[in-house]
């Protein structure tokens, strides 16, 4: 099984908790065959169907996590520059599986091609002292532009592929993508778990945090490489061209309701497992793409949330009269 | 032991130095103002002391170490010009914000509930617990300055550095905001206020360093009243009430 992603040569190393990984897939499975037996749930009965609400599951916890430092620092672009360089890595490894006759997932080359690039626009921002959006533009169309040109190369069997890649699908999630999933679900969990509050403090206040002594740029490098971790993950359901908005849509709706950051934090994974799961459901019934779904009953949220944001934040200017007195005496 | 120690620092971006030759001394417990025109090099100089910058001559101490590999970052805390303008959309509560003080004392570990504990304490000091669970950005430009000094005195903070603060202040709150710093001041921090009010400096503070990219004043506001330094500096004709006409 190891070798069918390539690492043939460690076999020792990552034989054990793969074959663990298969057999929790195996116990989710069987979890969501007996729903489907129990409700009568007919799309829990296959078992890419399994593997999707997994994915999708994990992809709405990640992206919000990563998406909410992102967003608070203007950086929401940052995923779709990203988003296609990971493009070129996935036709990196289409191509050296093609010239070399391996099974390397291409998910595995289009995480280590994006986690260079996150790298190296986080060192052109530190030399030029901006994260400036020409740059992101050009990282963007280079990542895009290097895909779309290894793929033309290697066009014989490979550009029947390449659709996936671009929108997503949920029937394709093999085995050994979810487990390289929960691969990457439990890199960021760990991560963003153990430097939560430096992240924040990065986040809201850059100069503090240097005085406060944190090293903002090992924080900000740390951010870009999670990011492209999830952008990486979340690929396989939503393609290339849609990564990006899980990382930005339950953020921005998540940010009119909360008041506190982890607030807002609970809140985006919330909107965002609501649009995960409404939208495959959907996609399912009526055979849509499921990247698309997703995003338009993520934009949809988004668009309630504005309106009850609105509501909510007029009615506290009129019920509120107190405190709006004592805020004057208080000053 | 001296709170902030300055020897003969040169430092500029580029080729041009933004500050030259400047030394000076704080002792705890000091209250010190500093004035000087604009680009005068004043927030850089704040810059270097709190470690941002590496001085290109001289040395900066901070606690009696090198201020660029000072570790103990609690002991100092900073109160910028109002930086919520690039976090406006960012949902977070007064309490979550005041509680960031704590992060040096927590590292990686835990927030406990010593932290929480000292988070009230800090709000209170300040006088605005009631605004705890508001989100920042609803705070008046007067209270949010409040809760970064909280934010400080969350950490234990023995010398506070503020730059230019009442930027964006309404003149009542801002009234108020000095009377607070007195207060800390009289309880033991030592603070140093960089400043564009030069009557407000000159009113409060205890000591006036004025600077225009080299140091043309260091004494009691007083004195410094009655020197022509801030004629020397501003290159300006002053009336002895503190108005300033540019020439």
């Amino acid at each position: 099984m190891i070798a069918t992603i390539g690492l043939t040569r460690t076999p020792g190393l990552l034989d054990v908790p793969y074959r663990a990984m298969e057999w929790l897939l195996d116990r989710w499975s069987d979890l969501l065959h007996f729903a489907a037996d129990q409700f009568g749930i007919g799309m829990l009965e296959y078992g890419f169907m399994h593997r999707a609400f997994l994915v999708g599951i994990l992809i709405a916890v990640m992206a919000p996590l990563i998406g909410t430092f992102l967003v608070h620092r203007q950086l929401a672009l940052i995923g779709d520059a990203l988003a296609h360089t990971a493009f070129a890595g996935v036709a990196i490894g289409l191509f050296v599986n093609a010239v070399l006759g391996i099974g390397v997932s291409p998910y595995l080359t289009a995480v280590v091609v994006a986690v260079i690039a996150a790298l190296a626009i986080e060192l052109i921002s530190e030399t030029t002292d901006a994260y400036n959006d020409v740059s992101m533009a050009i990282v963007l169309s280079t990542g895009f532009a290097l895909g779309a040109v290894l793929i033309s190369l290697n066009a014989g069997g490979l550009a029947v592929g390449v659709n996936q890649y671009l929108f997503g699908n949920l029937s394709t999630v093999s085995n050994q993508n979810a487990i390289i999933l929960v691969g990457l679900f439990a890199v960021i969990a760990v991560v963003v778990g153990a430097t939560y509050k430096q992240l924040l403090y990065v986040t809201f206040d850059e100069t503090a945090a240097r005085v406060a002594g944190l090293n903002v740029r090992w924080y900000n490098r740390i951010t870009v490489m999670l990011t492209a971790m999830v952008v990486v993950g979340a690929m396989q359901i939503m393609g290339v061209i849609l990564v990006a908005a899980m990382l930005v849509v339950p953020v921005a709706g998540a940010a009119q309701l909360a008041r506190g950051f982890r607030e807002a934090l609970l809140a985006s994974v919330l909107l965002a497992e609501i649009a995960v799961l409404a939208g495959i459901t959907l996609s399912y019934h009526y055979e849509t793409t499921a990247g698309g779904t997703i995003v338009l009953v993520a934009v949809a949220i988004y668009i309630a949330a504005v309106l009850i944001g609105k509501a909510k934040s007029s009615r506290e200017t009129v019920e509120d009269p107190q405190s709006i007195a004592n805020e004057q005496t208080s000053d | 032991m001296t709170h902030i120690s300055i020897d003969s620092v040169t430092f500029g971006y580029t080729a041009s130095p933004v500050v030259e030759e400047v030394s000076f001394d704080v002792d705890p417990g000091e209250y010190v103002g500093i004035i000087g025109p604009n680009g005068s090099g004043k927030s850089t100089l704040l810059q270097l002391v709190l470690g941002l910058h590496r001085p290109d001559v001289g040395e900066i101490r901070l606690f009696g170490r090198p201020s660029r590999d000072f570790v103990d970052r609690e002991r100092v805390g900073y109160v910028a010009q109002d930086v919520t303008e690039n976090t406006k959309a960012m949902p977070i509560t007064v309490a979550e914000v005041v509680l960031m003080g704590r992060f040096p004392h927590a590292g990686f570990g835990r927030i406990t509930a010593k932290d929480r504990e000292r988070t009230w304490e800090a709000l209170r000091r300040v006088g605005i617990q009631h605004l705890a669970e508001r989100r920042i950005t609803k705070l008046s430009g007067g209270q949010r300055q409040r809760a970064y000094i909280a934010r400080a005195l969350a950490g234990e903070a023995e010398l506070l550095v503020l730059d230019e603060p009442t930027v964006g202040v309404d003149a009542e709150s801002v009234e108020a905001f000095f009377d607070l710093l007195e207060e800390l001041n009289d309880d033991g921090m030592t603070i140093v206020l960089v400043e564009h009010d030069i009557g407000a400096v000159l009113e409060r503070t205890d000591r006036v360093i004025c600077l225009n990219r080299e140091l043309y004043f260091d004494g009691p506001p007083l004195e410094f009243a009655d020197s022509d330094a801030l004629d020397r500096a501003y290159g300006t004709n002053i009336r002895r009430d503190g108005t300033v006409t540019v020439s």
